[in-house]
């Protein structure tokens, strides 16, 4: 046996559509793009719980108060997951944790919109909860085996997030006139947010051609961005409700609709920390981070007595 | 902050039922074995995905290392007298 070429390994491996798993090799460029996508997909797993945290205390029933608190606590163990998963690549929780709160991270730009209304719960549940599923089913099957494995167990109990979204988003659209304007209200204004999720057009899209080549990503953002337009229709047509967008249209050459670009130049810009709320989420993540210092604190020395009491006795 | 730490990281296993193995789920940062434990449960199985649960220091898992797979499960390769398919068993005696 000759020496072993590493990089011709790792390629094989990605040929074959072989799994890399935490001690494996894998070029530097590779562990990097990994180490950013998955704490960026952390990151808005827990930005993620603000703008439905928000309605927990004003939920209307109590029914809806315990699926909306199960929900966020969904969102907190995946971003649990993610952590750790990019952890495997070599990066600490602490380190990412820092680049979260001084705003040096990135996460997804739609949490940095708001929740004005109960509308808008059912509308995160179902369109944004969706756009992420279209996402993480794909993720399912990406090539870092950690990553993989967490979006199987992510995928699993995201279904029951978009469920009861679109549950809620029937309540309201099938409800009073008030209800049912607040619905289409909700959807006007997370629509073209929801479109941005799935990142830049392709041409555009500085990350993509890697993403793709290490099969990280198996389908590309415009592709996902199609069918979920194209998913999402149906839904729209059953509320009775109706997408702003005067271009839409079924195309029956491509068998998809047609449709209109999100606005880039906001994307960019609240991608940038100009959102609506983007001040808003990072001061909410550095309070409870701080006001959460003292407990970590005391686990800490409590775990180092226990510690010292075992070894001693 | 030298004091602020997420604490150190554990393996979860858990079992789905009574008499199946204790398989590997995912892992977590806990400060001590009771809260792992606990986290564990909060992070692992809030849909009744398990009826018992192991948690791990990661710092105490030893691994085989994917550089040296070959030569570490090489003596197994040749052993082909390990499997049943390698004896002949005479057609009349039945299933064996």
């Amino acid at each position: 046996m000759g020496v072993i070429n590493f990089e011709e390994l790792f390629e094989s491996k990605l040929a074959k559509n072989d799994i890399i798993e935490p001690k494996d090799w894998m070029p530097d460029n590779y562990r990097k793009h990994l180490i950013r996508q998955i704490s960026q997909h952390a990151h808005s797993e827990i930005v993620g719980m603000l703008p439905e945290g928000n309605w927990i205390t004003r939920a209307p029933s109590l029914r809806a108060k315990l699926v909306l608190l199960a929900k966020v606590q969904d969102e907190g163990g995946h971003g649990l997951y993610l952590y750790t998963a990019a952890e495997s690549l070599g990066t600490s929780r602490d380190e990412m944790l820092d680049a979260l709160l001084t705003g040096k991270a990135k996460y997804s730009s739609i949490f940095n919109y708001p929740t004005l209304t109960w509308a808008d719960v059912g509308a995160v549940g179902w369109l944004v909860d969706g756009a992420a599923i279209m996402n993480q089913v794909m993720l399912q099957r990406t090539s870092y085996g950690p990553y993989a494995r967490a979006m199987v167990r992510i995928c699993k109990e995201e279904s029951f997030h978009q469920r009861q979204g679109y549950e809620l988003m029937t309540h309201l659209a099938f409800g009073t006139p008030a209800q049912k304007e607040m619905a289409q209200d909700a959807l006007n204004r997370w629509w073209y947010p929801t479109l941005m999720m799935f990142g830049p057009p392709d041409v555009e899209s500085p990350n993509s051609e890697n993403a793709i080549k290490w099969r990280i990503k198996r389908e590309t953002n415009d592709e996902l961005r199609q069918r979920f337009v194209n998913q999402s229709m149906p839904q729209i047509e059953y509320l009775g409700l109706t997408v702003p967008d005067k271009n839409l249209k079924w195309n029956e050459t491509k068998k998809g609709y047609d449709f209109s670009e999100p606005d880039w130049t906001e994307f960019k810009a609240v991608i940038k920390g100009n959102g609506p709320c983007n001040k808003e989420r990072l001061a909410s993540r550095n309070k409870s981070h701080n006001e959460g210092a003292w407990v970590r604190e005391a686990a800490t020395a409590y775990a180092k007595k226990q510690n010292e009491n075992y070894e001693a006795a | 902050m030298s004091n602020d730490s997420q604490g150190p990281l554990w393996e979860v296993f858990v079992q789905k039922k009574a008499g199946q193995p204790f398989v590997h789920c995912g892992n977590l940062h806990a400060y001590d074995k009771e809260m792992a434990l606990q986290n564990a449960r909060d992070l692992y199985t809030r849909r009744g995905e398990g009826m018992a649960l192991w948690v791990v220091p990661s710092s105490a898992i030893v691994s085989s290392s994917p550089e040296d797979m070959g030569s570490f499960f090489e003596p197994s390769n040749d052993k082909i007298y390990r499997h049943p398919t390698f004896y002949q068993i005479p057609d009349g005696v039945g299933h064996m």
